[in-house]
């Protein structure tokens, strides 16, 4: 108790000052930085009434946040409902794995403002270009963590599958999925991570409304203390999502 | 012909020589007992039994066909419980039961499972996992699991190895009440490292000689009436004499990696006045 107030404590002190810096930034730095006081003054707006809908970008913090997560949760589905059952593929099977290692490898480190054009061409809109995005670069963790999930089945289980002769279905539904699940979760969250930090990239490009999409058009508009309201924003969104997802990963892990 | 066959088994783990020519023939409705001390290749002899890891010469036997995995009808208890975390105790019987009995009703596989967990004294924690039960609590589901699919083949991997003594004398007496209770009786093949245990429960005891390249004593015939009284078999002169025999050939392979003790071979040949 003593021990979780003194960590709060200190966490209010860091982040005081940081806002400290910032401020310092702003008056003897940059000019074009807006100050902390600033930049309060005018996102109050949009923070105090976060679902008002003025126009097509000129809405409240909450609803960009909210047309975001809608966005990052189709592109994080998109790319776990491919990427488990690739993964669950990978860890079962020695040749397929060896197939394609090196082809996840090399996609693993490409950058969404790479796959973006290519969603483009692919679909010519820029929403599902978008949740391709978002997919294609946030699956790898889930892949890679659910194959090491199915390799890491103790022994011990796979010898139940054997001595009770299960079927197949059997194996997988009793054994092998329960076995990964707390492996798969981890990668959920970390893809989950990775799907948040792909969605400003991804708006910026399209254009499409959102945290991302207002943040790139406020800059346009010369706003650039809205561009500091959107990155706390998304700190703060990813943050929770994280925390969330920690949640439910540890009460599958104590289950 | 014997119902249950290991002939000329042998195993290497590299050029390391873990089970030498082992032979062991089991007759339907017999209860044999290995004994050995540990590192002798008990578990790995076990491994080859179940059909879960191939010797690399020999072979295993089960009504004159190859066991090459898990057969059908027989069911295994495995030293440390092997029950699956995430289902009940009850639904770790009844996966069991559903493999073996598949063109059962839901509803008569799940009798069978209940009624097997009450066999073994579990009927009030039948909905715990196995995390929320005692060591021996998980035996007995690992045994009810073993009985409920009513095999005709069990092996028993040193089924007591992990539990405390009192825990251990409890449960050999409701294996011996499941085993008598099944008609016709199962054939079974348990691991061990206690010869009291296996005196207890066998009508024959053999002694695996400790490894490298382990081989098996001459068969110990264990011609005592049933039931039996743990304690009063510490002092009886046919259970004194079998104990005495079981222990001399591990001492004596011990001390002499095998070579002092009796030649390998079959009951039929080695001790031919004590068959049955």
């Amino acid at each position: 108790m003593m021990n979780s107030l003194r960590n709060f404590a200190l966490s209010l002190v860091g982040i005081t000052l940081v806002i400290g810096l910032w401020a310092m930034a702003s008056a003897f730095w940059s000019a074009d930085l807006p100050s902390p006081m600033k930049t309060w003054e005018e996102s109050k707006l949009y923070i105090m009434q976060p679902l008002e809908k003025r126009g097509e970008m000129d809405q409240g913090i909450g609803l960009l946040a909210a047309y975001s997560l809608v966005r990052v949760a189709k592109g994080f589905l998109l790319g776990i409902l491919f990427g488990a059952p690739l993964g669950l593929l990978l860890g079962a099977s020695q040749l397929l794995s060896k197939m394609f290692d090196p082809v996840i490898q090399v996609l693993r480190p490409i950058s969404p403002l790479a796959w973006l054009p290519l969603g483009l061409v692919l679909f010519r809109q820029s929403e599902p270009a978008a949740l391709f995005t978002i997919a294609i670069c946030s699956m790898w963790p889930t892949v890679i963590n659910t194959m090491h999930g199915v390799r890491a089945i103790p022994q011990d289980y796979i010898n139940v599958a054997k001595v009770l002769r299960l079927s197949p279905w059997k194996r997988f539904t009793k054994v092998l999925l329960p076995s990964t699940l707390p492996y798969m979760f981890t990668g959920f969250r970390l893809s989950l991570g990775i799907a948040w930090l792909v969605i400003v990239a991804s708006e910026m490009l399209t254009g499409t409304p959102g945290v991302g999409g207002f943040l790139w058009q406020e800059y346009n508009s010369l706003i650039y203390s809205h561009i500091l309201l959107c990155i706390l924003t998304i700190g703060v969104v990813g943050f929770t999502l994280d925390r969330m997802m920690a949640f439910v990963e540890n009460k599958l892990r104590t289950a | 012909m014997a119902y249950f066959k290991l002939q000329g088994v042998s195993k290497s783990f590299g050029p390391r020589s873990v089970l030498d020519n082992v032979n062991l023939f089991l007759d339907e409705g017999e209860f044999v007992s290995i004994v050995g001390t540990s590192g002798s290749g008990k578990t790995t002899l076990m491994k080859i039994a179940a059909g879960l890891t191939a010797p690399d010469a020999g072979g295993v036997f089960l009504s004159g066909m190859p066991v090459t995995s898990f057969p059908n009808h027989a069911a295994i208890v495995f030293q440390n419980y092997s029950l699956l975390p995430w289902l009940s105790a009850h639904a770790n019987v009844l996966l069991a039961v559903e493999s073996a009995f598949p063109a059962w009703t839901k509803q008569q596989q799940a009798s069978q499972a209940s009624k097997y967990l009450e066999m073994v004294g579990l009927g009030k924690a039948a909905e715990k996992r196995p995390s929320q039960l005692s060591g021996g609590m998980r035996q007995r589901v690992a045994i009810a699991r073993a009985f409920a699919v009513e095999p005709r083949l069990i092996l028993l991997d040193e089924p007591f190895g992990a539990l405390d003594a009192l825990t251990r004398l409890t449960l050999q007496q409701e294996l011996v009440k499941l085993c008598q209770e099944q008609s016709p009786r199962a054939t079974a093949l348990m691991i061990t490292n206690s010869v009291d245990e296996a005196i207890l429960l066998s009508d024959r005891v053999v002694a695996l000689g400790r490894g490298p390249a382990a081989r098996l004593s001459a068969a110990v015939p264990v011609n005592l009436p049933r039931p039996r009284d743990p304690r009063a078999l510490l002092h009886d002169e046919a259970a004194v004499r079998v104990r005495a025999r079981v222990t001399e050939f591990l001492a004596a392979a011990g001390s002499k990696s095998g070579e002092a003790a009796a030649p390998v071979s079959p009951r039929s040949t080695s001790v031919p006045a004590e068959v049955r």
